[in-house]
């Protein structure tokens, strides 16, 4: 892919440049669409799928620099490689289209043996690159994958206001007892895709999967107009979904599953914690020990889905609720308001 | 014609890259249909008073004569676009001159 074959777009209004340009790239093997200006290359772009653009600066309608600017905005768009072909004059041209996130400045004319090999080289950082965030992909949510892209990966933390999640299966022990271990991984890989599609639907993160339980986040790292009544969406949906899935176990002579959910909400710290080989998104702050606290309480209050104050007051006053009044939970010096989400 | 109204060493190139056939309708495209609208965009740029537009076309030109080693033509060219709005159109009279200079050689090359 990187030595050929690749589907480039031209953005250029002079007609000599944009066919020679056309011509010389399909001489090196690439198809190639052509755009007059640079609303049209953008408008192209968001449509089709290119490996890599070659754009001009001085343009109608929309120049260059636009184009460069729209696409950094646009995370789509943000890590197509462009060369940038122009016959500005001067540095400062080249270094501001640098900035603007260009990965490479062809001058016109442009020679043919320089052209293949800035075209081959931003085809094969184009090829890792989209290896890289494959592999992001494949451990981690888009949002932190594309969080992770823009942070360049740097550990340490930002201070935010989030809601916390913590879930796990009640009395897990016991099911693993009545079933084989195949069963159970089956059973786990079922529940985890099941809680992932709430979650992430309902606009949460998933961040860490301990054994038979899991912790969200709700508002980092990308903020969300409504991360309580989010959260509690979330667990809501949650609820439904096991009990579907209790239908299917019963009916095959399985014991049933039942979860517990905790949620929280308040300051606390965002960031990657770990090294710079192996890191994890992660939050810390009293909201996240009260979270895991109200998750075990569940048992004890024989309520699925327990909540804080503050996640209360962020709900709207559609949803009801069930005040439990103070109740005093393990590890917390003072008692904590709580209260149950109906069901 | 002088070596300078069309470099042949960079319209050698230029066809060994592209091919002789689609050279000879890139020419004809610059002739026919490009240069001649930029060419009466300097002369309604500079009746307008527009440095913004003249410069545009003047560069436009100059990218496209130095594509097909119109070394005069782009020289020229580049002498408008960095030189703002000149007083009266002695200027281009001139550019019109070397125009007209380098397509009969690129018509004559191509042929060729």
């Amino acid at each position: 892919m990187a030595e050929s074959g690749a589907r480039l777009l031209v953005a250029d209004d002079n007609k000599v440049n944009r066919l020679l340009l056309g011509r010389s790239l399909e001489v090196l093997g690439h198809r190639v669409a052509m755009a007059e200006n640079g609303r049209v290359a953008l408008d192209m772009l968001r449509r089709e799928r290119f490996d890599l653009l070659l754009l001009d600066m001085e343009m109608p309608e929309m120049d260059g620099f636009q184009v460069l600017e729209q696409m950094v905005a646009d995370t789509q768009l943000r890590d197509l490689p462009v060369i940038v072909t122009s016959s500005l004059e001067g540095v400062a041209h080249m270094a501001r289209c640098i900035e603007l996130g260009a990965d490479d400045y062809l001058s016109k004319p442009v020679n043919p043996v320089l052209l293949k090999a800035r075209i081959n080289s931003s085809l094969e950082k184009k090829r890792l690159r989209d290896q890289q965030k494959e592999l992001v992909r494949r451990f981690a949510t888009s949002e932190v994958a594309e969080d992770m892209q823009r942070s360049g990966f740097a550990l340490g933390g930002k201070r935010i206001t989030g809601t916390v999640m913590f879930c796990d299966i009640r009395g897990f022990t016991s099911i693993t007892e009545a079933q084989t271990a195949e069963e159970t991984i089956e059973l786990l890989n079922t529940f985890y895709t099941l809680m992932f599609d709430a979650i992430t639907g309902a606009g949460g993160v998933v961040n860490q999967m301990v054994g038979d339980g899991l912790m969200s986040i709700f508002g980092a790292p990308l903020p969300l107009t409504d991360p309580c009544g989010s959260a509690v969406r979330a667990a809501r949906e949650m609820i439904e979904l096991i009990e579907m899935l209790n239908v299917e176990r019963e009916a095959g002579g399985r014991m049933p599953l039942k979860i517990g959910v905790g949620i929280a909400t308040g300051d606390m710290i965002a960031g990657y914690t770990g090294t710079h080989s192996r890191a994890t998104y992660t939050c810390i702050g009293d909201a996240v020990n009260l979270a895991a606290r109200l998750e075990a309480h569940t048992k004890a209050a024989a309520r699925p889905i327990l909540i804080d104050g503050n996640t209360a007051a962020g709900l709207d006053a559609g949803q009801t609720l069930e005040a439990l009044g103070a109740v005093q939970l393990k590890g917390k010096a003072s008692t904590v308001d709580v209260f149950a989400v109906a069901v | 014609m002088t070596s300078t109204t069309i470099d042949p060493a960079i319209f050698a190139e230029l066809r060994d890259t592209a091919g002789a056939d689609f050279v000879s309708e890139l020419v004809a495209t610059f002739a026919d249909e490009e240069a001649p609208q930029m060419l009466a965009e300097l002369r309604d740029a500079l009746a307008a008073g527009s440095a913004e537009r003249f410069r545009r076309a003047a560069h436009s030109l100059k990218s496209n004569a130095m594509t097909f080693g119109a070394v005069s033509l782009g020289e020229l060219a580049r002498g408008l676009e960095l030189g703002g709005l000149p007083a009266n159109d002695a200027p281009l009279v001139v550019l019109e001159a070397a125009y007209a200079d380098a397509v009969d050689a690129l018509r004559e090359l191509s042929r060729g």
